[in-house]
């Protein structure tokens, strides 16, 4: 037995010299997988696509695509498989929501903050917030409007809670699922580099959704320059977080269909503020004088019909 | 596993035990003692256990009888009573008015359960209706204004009753919400904490809302 020992270690001393005469044989290693395709596709990288590293972050994309594949690996009855979705610390909901208030151009959303860790506690409880807070400021902002008239009453408008619920809420997660279904279909028909897992889209639309806050907030003044403003402010912030996040994913498709989606995507943005400061907040402008109009208008039907 | 060849039990230590399971011991006294009491006693056992109960959210101390022995007798009163007085709050179109007694009842019960899902969804030890015992419990302070709003308004509905109101309805909410969050704070993740304390801060803000905005009609 000895003997057949002396001897395994003899042939491992012969391949141990072998490397060391040759050192740029292949050899195998399975200790860092990642390493291989990213010597590649630097190798293959065009000039061109320069910023779209930069958009994409593909420095270590490949690595978080490993872990993402092997973490969400329980199945979809169990309770485990939802805490996957909720695996994030304070200070990393913290930098989302910093990084769609402040967008940096050129960085792209997903790739910098959710890097394949996409949470549902963010989109949840934004959205919960901004019901409550377009509700309540709306309240607010009629309440101090409406003050000084003798014939005013103060109503807490609550049904106005259940449908700014329903609108947020339909917004926030059936716009990502048709956008999730339309890239799904264009990916078919044209190879692009880029694309979202649906919860991915819902993680982008739920944070982009912060912003408005503060600006529901802000409505309360009465102002309709400043509410106008702010609508566009809060539209540019949010919107150019949306459009750094899905340009990259529709850029090689065709032209037309390219503008056509991120303009649906900025324009249905635009019609949520627009539509929730029309509909929670009253018009802070006076009122003419009643009288005047319909008696004018009754002398002119009674001059007519005689 | 060479190392646990070594290991063997000295023979002076004394191995012992009991194997058998002591039934019927004293199994007839616990049948006597609950099932033939009387009827008081038994009402008087749960009352007390909810009056206690109801102590402790008013004086929070990092005390485990809340979460251990939890029953939702006292959130289901609490929510019913919130309720109650909540209504009467109507205005002219019955779509402007306040909240109705199943909205009420609906938004405590099921943001409490939400609440508690959250907060097991993000890693809490809490078991579900620890969670929802403690959460009913701490909407106490809360009703105690809702009584105080209502007794304010029955004297006028100017300025002085509104200041009077949003004071009242501050502080409660606030000893809500620092009631809840001694009690369950601990049961988070350390890095945590505040992702599982803002919802309940959500819910309880809510909840002061409907009340300082009751208008009786």
């Amino acid at each position: 037995i000895t003997c057949l020992v002396m001897y395994l270690f003899a042939e491992f001393d012969d391949a141990a010299n072998l490397l060391a005469a040759n050192p740029d044989a292949t050899t195998i290693s399975i200790d860092e997988p990642a390493e291989i395709p990213k010597n590649q596709h630097g190798r293959r990288q065009e000039p061109g696509r320069e910023e779209d590293d930069e958009l994409l972050g593909t420095d270590d994309s490949d690595k978080t695509e490993l872990l993402a594949g092997q973490k969400k690996s329980a199945p979809f009855w169990t309770f485990e498989y939802y805490q996957t979705f909720f695996d994030v610390d304070t200070y990393q909901v913290l930098d989302r929501i910093k990084g769609s208030v402040f967008p940096v151009p050129g960085k792209n959303f997903v790739r910098l903050y959710i890097r394949s860790n996409p949470d549902l506690y963010g989109p949840f409880w934004i959205c919960a917030t901004l019901v409550f807070t377009i509700a309540v400021s709306g309240n607010l902002s009629n309440f101090f409007i409406h003050l000084g008239k003798p014939t005013y009453h103060y109503v807490p408008e609550f049904r106005k809670v259940s449908i700014a619920a329903t609108a947020i809420y339909a917004y926030a997660w059936l716009v990502p699922l048709a956008l999730w279904g339309f890239l799904m279909w264009r990916n078919s028909k044209v190879m692009n580099i880029v694309s979202y897992s649906f919860l991915e889209i819902v993680c982008v639309y739920g944070y982009s959704l912060f912003v408005y806050i503060p600006t529901a907030i802000l409505w309360i003044i009465p102002q309709k320059v400043v509410r106008w403003v702010l609508v566009m402010f809060s539209l540019c912030l949010s919107g150019s977080v949306l459009v750094m996040t899905f340009w990259p994913a529709v850029r090689d498709d065709n032209r037309r269909i390219a503008l056509a989606t991120v303009g649906t995507i900025v324009l249905l943005h635009a019609l949520l503020a627009v539509g929730c400061l029309a509909y929670f907040f009253d018009a802070p402008e006076l009122e003419f004088p009643a009288p005047i109009i319909p008696a004018h208008n009754g002398t002119t039907v009674i001059s007519k019909s005689l | 596993f060479a190392g646990l060849a070594d290991v063997s039990i000295s023979e002076d230590i004394p191995v012992e035990g009991e194997i058998t399971v002591p039934v019927g011991s004293h199994s007839p006294d616990e049948d006597y003692s609950t099932l033939d009491e009387p009827v008081r006693d038994t009402i008087m056992r749960d009352l007390k256990a909810v009056g206690k109960k109801f102590v402790h959210v008013m004086y929070p101390k990092k005390s485990s009888a809340l979460l251990r022995d939890w029953d939702l007798w006292g959130p289901l009163v609490l929510c019913v009573s919130l309720a109650l007085m909540l209504q009467g709050g109507s205005a002219d179109s019955k779509d402007d008015g306040g909240p109705q007694f199943a909205e009420v009842f609906v938004i405590i019960w099921f943001g409490a359960v939400v609440i508690t899902l959250n907060s097991k969804l993000l890693g809490g030890t809490i078991s579900f209706f620890q969670s929802l015992c403690v959460l009913g419990y701490c909407v106490l302070p809360l009703t105690v204004a809702m009584l105080v709003c209502r007794l304010v308004l029955l004297a006028g509905s100017g300025t002085v009753s509104f200041i009077i109101r949003l004071i009242v309805v501050a502080a409660m909410f606030g000893w809500s919400t620092l009631a809840s969050t001694a009690f369950l704070a601990d049961s988070q993740p350390p890095n945590r904490k505040a992702l599982v304390v803002y919802p309940i801060f959500l819910f309880y803000f809510v909840i002061s809302w409907m009340i300082l905005t009751f208008t009786p009609q």
